[in-house]
């Protein structure tokens, strides 16, 4: 099925998510969509699946306008979207999820049996229908996912990062499935930020950056060119401020630490006091889970972290705080703030935690009031002592989140620490960090914009793929280099001989 | 869409909407619902008598809705405070037994003090299993609920079963000298009311005026948020518990010497989980539940009422009580769900 997407628009608030985006895919091809996190990539695939209306633009399939007004609807216009991993799943049988979207009233047990059955044939899935869907790996409940969809007349599939978490013959599977589909007819839109999967799998690549769409290719495709389009900017070096780095005061030996998705094995990272750490790296490369486990919210499997010189891995969270290390989350409002209280309740909860006042039970709410107002006042949060942390915006999250920080902070870490944030913000924000690392604070953050990478870190450590896999010093390093690095790439020799 | 309705609006018709439909029930069921609404009034508070029986129901449940205001602020659906009260009833029958024909007041402070133990460690069991064996609240508490049933009957058709009866249905009844003082002819213990008053302040100054109040509340809206911003998420968790626990063990206390003065196989009488309704009825706000504890107690006793006078089933006053609450959850959700209003 040809889809043809036109000037699409999409705003979020003051984020326009989709700028003017006209993409057009032909039946039997697989289209690549790449870009960084943040890109607009997702909102685009959800408009063409239904999931929310675009502010403007038209949808075309097969050169029929149509309006899809919900994921039912569009899956039954013939758009199917494959989502990253939903990890909850119900302790449902294979053949039972198989059947979700089915209309009608009764089960239809038997025929769904057999269509399954030879759908995992034609693909040569191994999938037992009466197995249980949790206990599936990534990559085979992708497979279950595939067989639903196109059980279902699916004629456009949606993968959104299906890379991700899977194994590599699973990987190979999929791609020879996608290329089996395109031969039927079949048009597959294939969301990544992996350059070498669109590499050797795309006939068509368009990318976004920003909402907005800044370039096109044809296979075969070249890395290089979509390096540049992807991520470089024009950078303008500020001054930089010279802090005299202090002794180590973050120590990973050797560490191996995993979730669900990633094993990242050997860690080892020193950090100075009033260092500046960036990491860069694609989402879902390890930063986070580097950056949960040295602020001691997720235990390591082996290895050691050690903080001030006290080995504080497999330690109780509270001890880290004690240390003077914490944690700004990417996610502010699960992570970090607690909807429902106010600025000045977070004050509270903070200030008699982490500050000298623990002995004290009862709340004098005056004097907090005052307390929190003064910090409203200097961290310029448009706000009030009242208001509920959800009624601020992102910036003023952000903001109040940075005045809960504790005085005595020896080591901050942050996860897109200005993600989302208007400039004024992020000036705003970064102003206030660097005079904590004047005072010997150890940062470390991770930034999808590399702009921010580069005009703040004092080192860059780029991960791939669960690895850590360079270690930069900033001021030796071009942002092409670094886009290389990122994309798992070696730079081309020129690119090495001339930085180095 | 900005459109909301006003606070007395969300407050009246839920009222309005349980009236309506309880008047259709009372209609179909062959009566008058404006004689069956007065029957209930009178028979809350016609007499004295009956005022007083409305105030002896009131203790049991404002001071178990109080406890259940402190496991909510911290997200905790505590099912299980049936059980605990049970338990505080077990607690307090141990402690007559274990210093009978001691001096009556040095007994019954130790059936409260006992009951309210009982009760806090049967609440912290439901806290534990949460936290430590991934046990969800609700079904932790409800099979916690059961165990204390069946421990209760145990006791009594076994070791507590009383001498020469072969009755299985009560231990033995309590000496006169260990019941809680009532005022002459009337069934209300003054000291009781005294109970449920401080347990109420005490709850509402801890929820408005402290540290932990806060923490709690930070601990139901968002626990991983809390917990990174520093607090100790797990141990809050389990002092709810063990607050709650032990305001249901006061209420089983009260109702062995108080009300029963035996240990009898449905003690806890449905009061835990009337006094989670009242909680949802009250916003989970400490001012109003104790007020809703009163309406609710009244309809439970007028609601007897009903069979002598107008040869109806009591259970009515059940209907309005159960509805009343159905329209209350409904008008808030459809005020938040196609009127975008908050809370």
């Amino acid at each position: 099925m040809k889809v043809t997407l036109s000037h699409i628009h999409k705003r979020f608030g003051a984020v326009h998510a989709n700028n003017d985006i006209s993409i057009n895919v032909e039946g039997g091809t697989i289209f690549g969509l790449l870009g960084e996190n943040g890109a607009g990539k997702s909102t685009l695939m959800k408009v063409l699946s239904g999931f929310f209306a675009a502010d403007s633009g038209e949808i075309k399939l097969n050169d029929q306008v149509v309006s899809l007004s919900s994921p039912a609807d569009a899956l039954e216009k013939g758009i199917g979207m494959l989502h990253q991993d939903p990890l909850d799943v119900p302790p449902m049988r294979l053949l039972e999820n198989f059947m979700m979207g089915v209309r009608g009233f009764l089960q239809p047990r038997r025929t769904a049996e057999s269509s399954f059955r030879e759908l995992c044939q034609a693909f040569d899935f191994d999938l037992d229908p009466h197995a249980f869907v949790h206990d599936l790996s990534v990559g085979e409940r992708q497979q279950l996912e595939i067989v639903r969809l196109l059980w279902l007349g699916v004629e456009t599939l949606i993968l959104d990062e299906p890379t991700t978490g899977i194994s590599a013959p699973q990987k190979e599977k999929l791609f020879a499935t996608l290329h089996q589909l395109a031969a039927d007819g079949k048009s597959i839109i294939f969301v990544s930020h992996k350059l070498e999967d669109v590499e050797v799998l795309c006939s068509e690549v368009a990318v976004l950056r920003q909402g907005v769409l800044v370039g096109q290719q044809n296979a075969p495709i070249d890395p290089a060119g979509l390096v540049k389009m992807m991520f470089v900017q024009e950078v303008n070096l500020e001054e930089r401020l010279n802090v005299d780095l202090g002794s180590t005061f973050l120590q990973v030996q050797d560490a191996t630490m995993s979730d669900l998705r990633l094993k990242m094995e050997g860690v080892t990272l020193d950090v100075k006091a009033g260092e500046v750490i960036g990491l860069a790296g694609l989402e879902g490369s390890g930063q986070q889970l580097l950056m949960q486990a040295c602020a001691g919210l997720h235990r390591i499997d082996k290895g050691a972290i050690v903080v001030g010189g006290q080995t504080l891995s497999g330690r109780p969270y509270q001890e880290w705080l004690n240390a003077g290390v914490a944690f700004m989350p990417a996610d502010r409002m699960a992570e970090g703030l607690v909807p429902g209280l106010s600025i000045a309740e977070h004050h509270v909860l903070t200030r008699y935690r982490r500050d000298q006042e623990q002995d004290k039970k009862t709340i004098d709410w005056p004097l907090f009031r005052k307390h929190s107002q003064e910090k409203i006042t200097e961290f310029n949060i448009k706000g009030f002592v009242d208001s509920t942390v959800e009624s601020l915006s992102g910036g003023n999250q952000q903001r109040a989140l940075l005045s809960l920080l504790p005085k005595k902070l020896r080591l901050l870490i942050m996860e897109h620490p200005t993600r989302g944030l208007d400039i004024e913000s992020v000036l705003y924000i970064w102003g206030k960090l660097l005079k904590r690392r004047q005072d010997g604070t150890a940062i470390i953050f991770s930034s999808a914009d590399l702009d921010e990478v580069f005009q703040y870190s004092d080192r860059i450590v780029v991960c791939f793929g669960g690895q850590i896999t360079a270690v930069l010093n900033t001021s030796e390093t071009s942002v092409e280099q670094l886009g290389y690095l990122i994309a798992g790439k070696q730079p081309p020799a020129d690119l090495r001989e001339e930085n180095v | 869409m900005k459109r909301s309705f006003s606070p007395v609006a969300v407050g009246v018709a839920p009222v309005l909407l349980a009236l309506l439909v309880t008047s259709l029930i009372i209609i179909i069921a062959g009566a008058q619902p404006l004689e069956v609404f007065l029957a209930i009034i009178n028979g809350s508070f016609g007499t004295a008598i009956k005022i007083s029986d409305t105030f002896v129901v009131w203790v049991s449940l404002a001071i178990c809705s109080a406890g259940l205001l402190v496991t909510f602020r911290a997200g905790q659906w505590n099912i299980g405070v049936e059980g605990q009260i049970v338990l505080g009833a077990i607690g307090a029958v141990w402690a007559t037994r274990l210093f009978e024909g001691g001096a009556p007041a040095l007994v019954i402070s130790t059936m409260l003090l006992l009951g309210m133990i009982a009760g806090a460690l049967w609440g912290v069991l439901v806290g534990l299993l949460k936290i430590y064996g991934g046990v969800n609240e609700i079904f932790g508490g409800l099979g916690l609920n059961f165990v204390a049933t069946s421990m209760t009957i145990y006791l009594i058709s076994g070791p507590w079963k009383p001498e020469g009866t072969s009755s299985v249905s009560a231990s033995k009844l309590l000496p006169n000298e260990i019941w809680l003082p009532t005022l002459e002819g009337l069934r209300v213990s003054p000291v009781s009311i005294v109970l449920a008053l401080i347990v109420i302040v005490l709850v509402f100054l801890a929820l408005r005026g402290t540290i932990w109040g806060l923490e709690l509340k930070a601990v139901g809206q968002n626990d991983r948020s809390a917990f990174v911003l520093g607090v100790p998420t797990q141990r809050i968790l389990l002092s709810a518990y063990t607050v709650c626990g032990i305001c249901a063990g006061l209420v089983g206390a009260i109702l062995v010497a108080g009300v029963r003065h035996q240990l009898v196989v449905n003690i806890s009488a449905g009061y835990g989980f009337f006094s989670i309704l009242i909680v949802l009825l009250s916003g989970f706000t400490a001012v109003w539940s104790p007020l809703i504890a009163f309406f609710f107690a009244a309809l439970g006793i007028g609601g007897t009422a009903l069979r002598l006078g107008l040869d109806l089933d009591s259970s009515l006053s059940g209907v309005l009580q159960g509805v009343l609450v159905v329209s209350f959850e409904l008008v808030q959700g459809i005020r938040q769900k196609w009127f975008g209003g908050d809370n």
